[in-house]
């Protein structure tokens, strides 16, 4: 418990050009806990959860004040390893990304960039991973196959293999459920359940069942900003602030 | 009711005859290209075939004497051949890396600005006619090279080699840039994700997924400097020669294009004939074009 919360935003506000996105924000989040972001659409989760592993630095115009810090460190510093801070703090996007290689070379693609391999290791890691996102029973067989011949749901778990091939500490995950059947999802909360004993998971979610059912935090956003966070059984029984109720209850959103 | 169903009619049958109207003229305006296609293929074969047959289709290609003219002819077209691979993958070599990494810098690198500027140099790098690239060549490259190599003459193989490789650049670099810009964003965030460097993403990652529209690009690439003729004709010295990089040399095409304006009888269906040759490696280049969009697709 010496360190609770291993990453810490601090007066963060973001613009894209004029556009402020995100105003003030102060959250912490606690490690080995599932953190869930809700809010309606255009709310600025996705960007909040962007600035975690500054992937916002990729988009054009964008300026942040403030500060993010990982394990105490401002990643907004000078002089930060953004490669290395993205391979701590991985990411698994809304839509399946799969890149357009084997199964087995997806999850090859991380490990491959930062340490050399064996062979042996390789394969040993690459199971590891596969079995990490509950889809090495399912692809082992197959692992020369196009990873753009599984299913969605299982394009997601592979997109998760590949984000635990790198051994991050935080996963981020914008959505990963939203392009997914009922089973798919199921597979996938139920994964978060096991992952959540060794990451950190920051998850975006617009389905309040799922947050509710998977998440030990939960913040609500509105409109660039932090409406109200706190441990998830507290903001679903008894939200401090109207909107949050008003959002949680489905009278807006 | 009755009037506005009338009317509706009426209207219906004006839309149908346009429609039948615009089909009919669609139709024969694809019909020209079919038959332009067909009368030249026609043309080739029939006016091609028989001098090959005289002289026998393997003494023809393999025969490394070419005296059209004279007492003691000889009709083999090897030198022509093989200055023709030569050159094309001369061309490729020096050619293809530059197109890419310019095609590269365009579509990932370059702000948009630069991109923009960079992007009308290579249109009317596109746009200049094949004299003018052959001029070119000759005033400014052939004395270069003929100095820089202490040679009898810069019209040498490798000078044509040198302009051809600008000439495909215009090809290859728009083509490729349109795959390269075509990758999905979405591989090469999952790529940053992983905690990869700008240079491994698009090595690794972008390149691998547009590789059919690359390939495509090559294919266009050797497919114009296989057929160039003028500025090939202006800086390669056109000896009938077996090809050495320092020698002069002619390529198929302006093996043709050299005797064209004098050959009669027996001289012009030899001729004929090597356009036929020239047309069949044209064709299997077309076809691993197709082959390679095709994949493109599907990807
Ligand atoms: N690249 C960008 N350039 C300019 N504005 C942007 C950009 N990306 C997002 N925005 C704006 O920032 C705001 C927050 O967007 P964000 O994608 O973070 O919302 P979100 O909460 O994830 O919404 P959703 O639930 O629909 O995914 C929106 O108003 C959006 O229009
Ligand atoms: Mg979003």
């Amino acid at each position: 418990m010496i360190e609770m919360n291993i990453i810490c935003a601090k007066k963060l506000c973001l613009y894209y050009r004029d556009f402020q996105a995100l105003k003030d924000i102060d959250l912490d989040v606690p490690a080995r806990e599932i953190t869930a972001l809700i809010g309606p659409s255009g709310c600025g989760k996705s960007t909040f959860l962007r600035t975690l592993n500054r992937m916002n630095d990729l988009i054009q115009g964008v300026k942040i004040t403030g500060e993010v810090t990982y394990h105490g460190e401002n990643i907004y510093a000078g002089q930060v390893d953004v490669t290395a801070l993205r391979k701590s703090i991985g990411m698994v996007f809304q839509k399946p990304n799969p890149f357009p290689m084997s199964i087995y070379d997806n999850v090859a693609y991380g490990p491959k960039l930062h340490d050399n391999l064996s062979k042996a290791e390789l394969n040993d890691l690459v199971e590891r991973s596969l079995r990490g996102a509950a889809l090495w029973d399912e692809v082992k067989d197959r692992l020369k196959k196009s990873a753009l011949s599984l299913s969605g749901g299982q394009q997601q778990r592979l997109c998760i293999a590949r984000a635990l091939s790198v051994s991050p500490d935080v996963l981020l995950m914008d959505e990963p459920t939203s392009a997914l059947d009922p089973a798919s999802t199921m597979k996938i909360e139920e994964l978060m359940g096991h992952l959540k004993q060794d990451y950190t998971v920051v998850i975006v979610t617009h389905n309040m069942q799922q947050a509710a059912r998977i998440s030990d935090r939960t913040a609500f956003f509105l409109t660039g900003d932090l409406v109200e966070s706190g441990k998830t059984d507290e903001i679903f029984s008894m939200p401090k602030d109207k909107r949050t109720e008003d959002y949680i209850t489905g009278r807006f959103g | 009711m009755r009037p506005y169903n009338a009317f509706l009619g009426v209207h219906m049958k004006t839309k149908n005859i346009v429609e039948k109207t615009m089909q009919a003229v669609f139709f024969a305006l694809g019909m020209v290209t079919i038959i332009a296609v067909a009368t030249i293929s026609a043309f080739l074969i029939i006016n091609g075939i028989p001098a090959i047959r005289e002289i026998g289709l393997w003494a023809f290609l393999s025969g490394q004497e070419w005296r059209s003219t004279g007492a003691n002819p000889a009709f083999g077209i090897l030198p022509f051949i093989l200055t023709s691979i030569y050159s094309t993958i001369g061309a490729i070599l020096i050619g293809v890396p530059i197109g890419l990494m310019t095609a590269i810098f365009l579509a990932k690198v370059a702000n948009p600005r630069l991109a923009a500027v960079v992007n009308t140099a290579v249109e009317l790098l596109a746009g200049i006619p094949s004299v003018v690239y052959g001029f070119v060549g000759m005033i400014v490259l052939v004395p270069l090279v003929q100095r820089t190599f202490a040679l009898a003459s810069g019209a040498i193989l490798l000078s044509a080699i040198l302009v051809l490789s600008v000439m495909i650049l215009p090809g290859i670099i728009s083509v490729s840039r349109t795959a390269l810009a075509a990758v999905p964003r979405e591989y090469e965030e999952a790529s940053f994700a992983l905690g990869a460097t700008k240079t491994e993403t698009i090595f690794k990652v972008s390149v691998p997924a547009a590789k059919s529209g690359i390939a495509a690009g090559v294919v266009l690439g050797i497919g114009r400097a296989i057929g160039e003729v003028m500025a090939v004709l202006m800086v390669m010295g056109n000896v009938p020669n077996m090809p050495n990089l320092f020698e002069p040399a002619r390529s198929l095409t302006t093996a043709i294009a050299m005797e064209l304006s004098y050959a009669t009888g027996f001289q012009r269906q030899t001729l004929l004939s090597i356009g036929l040759v020239l047309f069949c490696f044209i064709m299997m280049i077309n076809l691993i074009l197709n082959f390679a969009l095709k994949r493109g697709y599907k990807a």
